[in-house]
């Protein structure tokens, strides 16, 4: 008995002496934004690039406007369950007026938080449902990713280019791998644009697509750059968010086109060019529009003219000769208007030219077409709703599995 | 003389484990609280050495985001139900030696079970009739994903390990495949909240989230304590995990007990897999379960298999997990730090065990001749 006495004493001593006085910082911030407390919910950490990429925008936009990390609250790895109803709760006891959202699948349960909580704003990427919600406090918002993901493609096409002109490939082999996450039109609208911006410049380019069925599987992911460079596949592009595909790409040699951020890196060799989503610019709105009183619109998307659309440096290791230049050329005239990246003039489908297509805008179960979007010679993304709308499969790209 | 002293001598190590009969309860119970303890010590110096809190700190901010507001509480007893439950429906297998792997799977077969009646039957019946619908469907399911392995088992004496965790990976598979036939928008792999408008088949606690979840546990729990320790059915459990020979031989027919009892484990996840979707989540993923069914397992375990005990680990495990995410909001470490600092508890507890059974005696000092 006397030794559990002894042992429990000599816990308390431990716990005594480890004690010592933690300064609690007292950094109260800029006063303009005094009244702003902010709550990020993300559906995994740091380790997932698109996470990463929500996380690293955050912190930057706190830091210009002034807001205290003791204002700013980040919670990772929320599930898309009720996990995220109750996280979203949490924040609002916690004081935030703010709160963002980064997964897709958190929308329902945030309109869930929503309802409960009128005096709190909600912010959600990716999501589609805020222009038929009705909610005051509810809002969908995305990035013209289409425009980056369109000028990432042309710098593939030009690597694709110096293969065929050093007669590494012929002009027909030149074949594109893209690893993508779901069958959804976030992916469809991310590859075609990817797929067309390569087209611009090499217009003998073809596509394989693999899909994994999970946004973040690095495993899945890896096989899957593997079977597409297996498959004859000369360069690599994905739209799934783990370290999986650029890593793949680097162990086989094989060109790769990132997202969400540089993997140079990890990928010294074989990183082209990234391109991301800068939710920075959003961020900065939805918090002057709450701190001034403003409305938020349902839906918000932007692109390079705003700084919503990024694309990384260019490494030139990898690289064919003058990318950068050509890249800043797309750039200029996607901002200026000139190019509009599914132009019906650029893609076929089923070998026809379109001019109507109805997209499924409010979504609903039966996947019930509600839209025209095609109109002025150019479908119209993200104009009608912020989220991808495209989900046309385009001549030229081969899916190879679509049961996701 | 020194040669041959050392000739004479028996060498004995510094110390050697002994056997240790009955340890009184009590002693054993405190040892048991100390290792708790000692779990928390580590905890405090880890945090101390990472983040460079003292441990009032670090004690009070877990009890914090456990318990600092009411919406943190329900939260908390409502994992602590869910795992609670889970746990206790690995537990009748679990006696009998049949090393059920598989809760992951039936709990998320039952939740696919439970969601396609919430999606398919909707409005169209009374919302308390579809619920009944949900847990009978959920219970059947589960059961059925339980009653395969024992089949085997029982008859042809497969590895009800293998066997278990197989099924759980179908079961991934098959809720896959659903969550892509009904997802919406087209493609995008999310079946959204069911009824998110009529709240058909949501148990609705009023006033108190989760109350009924929690209330249905409890009764749960105590009945699968009473029907262990107090049945004859429970009986012919014990006997059949301690031999079956000896089963065998007092006229209990193994095979029954064996196909009995893995369709009761599966039904009882069957009703967690009902209150996950009916009482929280109100949709399916491949990810509802979210690894609960192999924490059971350890649960199970850490509460020697009685369903009583085991509600105090479910509780602890929550308030770790709760716990340890708070510090990790707060101070923008990985997630990870969660997973340590609920190893480092389990780790003394399950060490402590080793003391409890066996004393250390250390080498006496050498007689003088």
């Amino acid at each position: 008995m006397k030794k559990f006495v002894v042992m429990l004493l000599s816990l308390a001593m431990v716990l005594a002496l480890t004690a010592c006085a933690s300064g609690k910082k007292g950094d109260e911030g800029s006063a303009e934004y005094k009244d702003i407390k902010i709550g990020l919910i993300c559906l995994h950490n740091e380790q997932s690039t698109y996470d990463l990429n929500f996380i690293n925008a955050m912190k930057e936009t706190c830091k210009t406007l002034g807001i205290p990390e003791s204002r700013m609250i980040i919670v990772t790895n929320i599930p898309e369950s009720n996990a995220c109803y109750e996280a979203a709760k949490d924040l609002v006891d916690r004081g935030c007026n703010i709160i963002f959202a980064d997964s897709f699948g958190h929308e329902d349960f945030l309109i869930q938080a929503a309802k409960e909580f009128p005096k709190v704003q909600f912010l959600h990427a990716t999501g589609t449902k805020a222009h038929t919600e009705g909610l005051a406090n509810y809002h969908n918002a995305f990035a013209s990713i289409y425009e980056g993901r369109y000028a990432a493609g042309v710098a593939a096409g030009l690597k694709l280019n110096e293969m065929i002109e050093s007669g590494k490939i012929t002009p027909e082999k030149a074949v594109m791998g893209y690893v993508g996450a779901y069958t959804y039109a976030e992916v469809i609208s991310g590859y075609t644009s990817f797929y067309l911006g390569a087209k611009s410049v090499c217009p003998s380019v073809t596509m394989k697509v693999q899909f994994t069925g999970s946004w973040y599987d690095e495993t899945e992911e890896k096989e899957a750059a593997q079977k597409l460079i297996k498959a004859g596949c000369v360069l690599i592009s994905q739209h799934a968010d783990s370290m999986g595909a650029p890593t793949a790409c680097e162990t086989a040699g094989v060109p790769n086109v990132s997202y969400n951020g540089s993997t140079v890196s990890a990928c010294p060799n074989t990183f082209i060019v990234s391109s991301r989503i800068n939710w920075a610019p959003y961020y900065t709105f939805a918090i002057n529009c709450v701190k001034d009183g403003k409305t938020i619109p349902a839906d918000w998307s932007a692109g390079f003219a705003e700084g919503s659309v990024e694309l990384s440096a260019v490494n030139d290791k990898a690289a064919a000769a003058g990318t950068q230049d050509k890249i800043n050329a797309v750039i200029a005239d996607l901002k200026a208007g000139k190019i509009n990246v599914f132009s019906t003039d650029t893609f076929t489908v089923d070998g026809k030219k379109l001019d109507s297509y109805m997209a499924d805008i409010d979504s609903d179960a039966d996947y019930t077409p509600d839209t025209e979007v095609i109109k002025d010679g150019y479908f119209h993304e993200s104009e009608f709703r912020s989220a991808p709308a495209f989900d046309l499969k385009i001549d030229g790209i081969e899916l190879l599995n679509s049961k996701f | 003389m020194a040669s041959e002293l050392k000739a004479n001598k028996v060498h004995e190590p510094l110390f050697h484990l002994a056997k240790r009969d009955n340890m009184p309860r009590h002693k054993a119970l405190l040892i048991r609280i100390a290792s708790i303890a000692v779990g928390f010590v580590f905890i405090c110096v880890f945090a101390f050495l990472i983040v460079g809190w003292n441990p009032a700190d670090i004690l009070s901010t877990m009890l914090d985001g456990s318990f600092g507001t009411p919406n943190r509480r329900w939260d908390l007893f409502e994992k602590t139900a869910i795992l609670l439950c889970i746990s206790v429906a690995v537990t009748p297998a679990f006696r009998m030696r049949f090393w059920n792997i598989g809760a992951e799977g039936q709990t998320l077969i039952s939740c696919l079970a439970a969601a396609s009646c919430m999606k398919l039957i909707g409005t169209r019946v009374p919302n308390p009739l579809l619920l009944l619908i949900m847990l009978g469907a959920a219970v059947l399911a589960g059961a059925i994903w339980a009653v395969i392995p024992a089949i085997f088992k029982a008859f042809w004496n497969t590895n009800e390990t293998l066997f278990t965790l197989m099924m759980n990976y179908v079961a991934t598979q098959v809720t896959s495949y659903f969550v892509y036939i009904w997802s919406v928008p087209r493609g995008s792999g999310h079946v959204g909240v069911i009824n998110s408008d009529s709240r058909a088949g949501w148990i609705v606690s009023g006033q108190y989230p989760y109350l009924l979840n929690i209330l249905i546990v409890i009764v749960m729990t105590i009945t699968t304590y009473i029907y262990l320790n107090y049945c004859k059915q429970g009986y012919e459990i014990s006997v059949v995990g301690e031999s079956e020979n000896t089963a065998r031989y007092i006229g209990i027919n193994v095979k029954i007990v064996i196909i009995r009892t893995m369709l009761i484990s599966g039904a009882l996840c069957g009703l967690a897999g009902f209150l996950i979707v009916a009482g929280a989540d109100h949709t399916i993923i491949a990810n509802s379960v979210g690894g609960q069914g192999f924490t059971a397992i350890m649960v199970s375990w850490l509460g020697k298999f009685n369903p009583l005990i085991m509600s105090f680990f479910a509780f602890l495990l929550s308030f770790l997990g709760k716990g340890a995410k708070e510090i990790t909001t707060l101070t923008g470490l990985d997630s990870a730090f969660a997973d340590i600092i609920t190893g480092f508890v389990i780790f003394c507890i399950i060490g402590c065990e080793f003391f409890i059974h066996y004393s250390i005696r250390f080498r006496r000092k050498e007689d003088k001749a």
